[in-house]
């Protein structure tokens, strides 16, 4: 009874925070002082298209790389977790049923779109929405869907872990790079700039946001492999 | 633009509805699971009327993707610790 009281309590406080929240919301008019410096500078200064992509790599670029650090130490804890159990060889478990033909001929057919589709967001980051971590999930997702058909293929983790090491390596080494022949850590202006909206432009964040993906992707990888070798304890 | 405004909040009772479903844990839990990955498809949506395409896709891709296998590969690993 007091517990209910007290849920009850609780969302009626949540709904006055938020009914606060609302009654004093007004939507700006202009830009504020940093989005307008972002908007004016980012064409020029970077020559992304997507000025998100060029807040992300370039302008809060130390942040990505926490950020994929963070990605890179889960990825770690859940191998360290999962690792006990793990079975070595295929096939040794219980015989599981065949996957249906449906699924078996559906992921022939997609996962090399899905691959594709994958190296296409995070090779075309700088010009459409989407880039590194985005292309990374969508090649974690067509590993996933491989996963789902055998549960029993091995993935091998000598070859995710030579990706990922590289990716970081290289993320890491552009980013010095940037301090010897450029203004500072990360600054994409170590390759010509070129022009607005081709592929090839933007400096080096199509470079560094391809080795996000990658990176991204064989860290997804990487977990989805570990789950499913010990799925079956 | 009322329209756009109509869709949002068309979209906000459903993902209201979804999250309802998704923790009334009463029922299946493999419901659950597929209410939640429905929240974060319904949000992802609602990010792309919202012009942010960039979390929009993020939020597709793992929220709704991969979150969902994932909890359907831990559910698959409880429910095989429980006959032993």
């Amino acid at each position: 009874m007091i517990r209910r009281l007290f849920v009850v309590l609780l969302l009626f406080g949540l709904a006055m925070v938020f009914s606060g929240l609302m009654a004093g919301y007004s939507p700006d008019e202009v830009l504020n002082l940093s989005a307008r410096y972002y908007a004016e500078h980012t064409a020029q200064d970077i020559g992304a298209a997507n000025i998100v992509t060029a807040i992300i790599v370039t302008f809060r670029g130390l942040d990505t790389l926490g950020e994929v650090t963070v990605l890179f130490l889960t990825a770690a804890i859940v191998g360290l977790v999962l690792s006990h159990g793990r079975r070595e060889g295929r096939g040794s478990g219980r015989e599981l049923p065949p996957a249906g033909e449906l699924l078996t001929t559906g992921t022939r057919l997609l996962v090399p779109l899905i691959l594709l589709l994958g190296a296409y967001v995070f090779v075309n980051g700088h010009l459409t929405p989407g880039g590194g971590f985005q292309g990374g999930a969508i090649l974690a997702s067509a590993i996933l869907l491989l996963l789902l058909t055998d549960p029993l293929r091995r993935i091998s983790h000598r070859l995710i872990t030579a990706i990922e090491s590289t990716a970081g390596l290289v993320f890491v080494g552009i980013g010095l790079l940037g301090i010897v022949l450029a203004g500072g850590f990360l600054d994409n202006r170590i390759l010509p700039i070129g022009s607005l909206g081709e592929l090839f432009s933007a400096g080096a964040i199509p470079i560094i946001y391809s080795f996000i993906g990658l990176k991204v992707g064989a860290e997804f990888s990487s977990m989805l492999a570990h789950l499913s070798e010990t799925e079956d304890l | 633009m009322t329209l756009l405004i109509a869709m949002s909040l068309l979209l906000s009772i459903t993902i209201v509805a979804a999250a309802l479903l998704a923790i009334r844990g009463s029922q299946s839990l493999a419901i659950s699971i597929l209410a939640a990955g429905l929240v974060s498809l319904l949000a992802s949506v609602q990010f792309l009327l919202l012009a942010a395409p960039d979390v929009a896709m993020t939020e597709a891709a793992i929220g709704s993707g991969l979150t969902t296998f994932l909890f359907f590969f831990v559910l698959g690993r409880v429910r095989g610790g429980e006959h032993d």
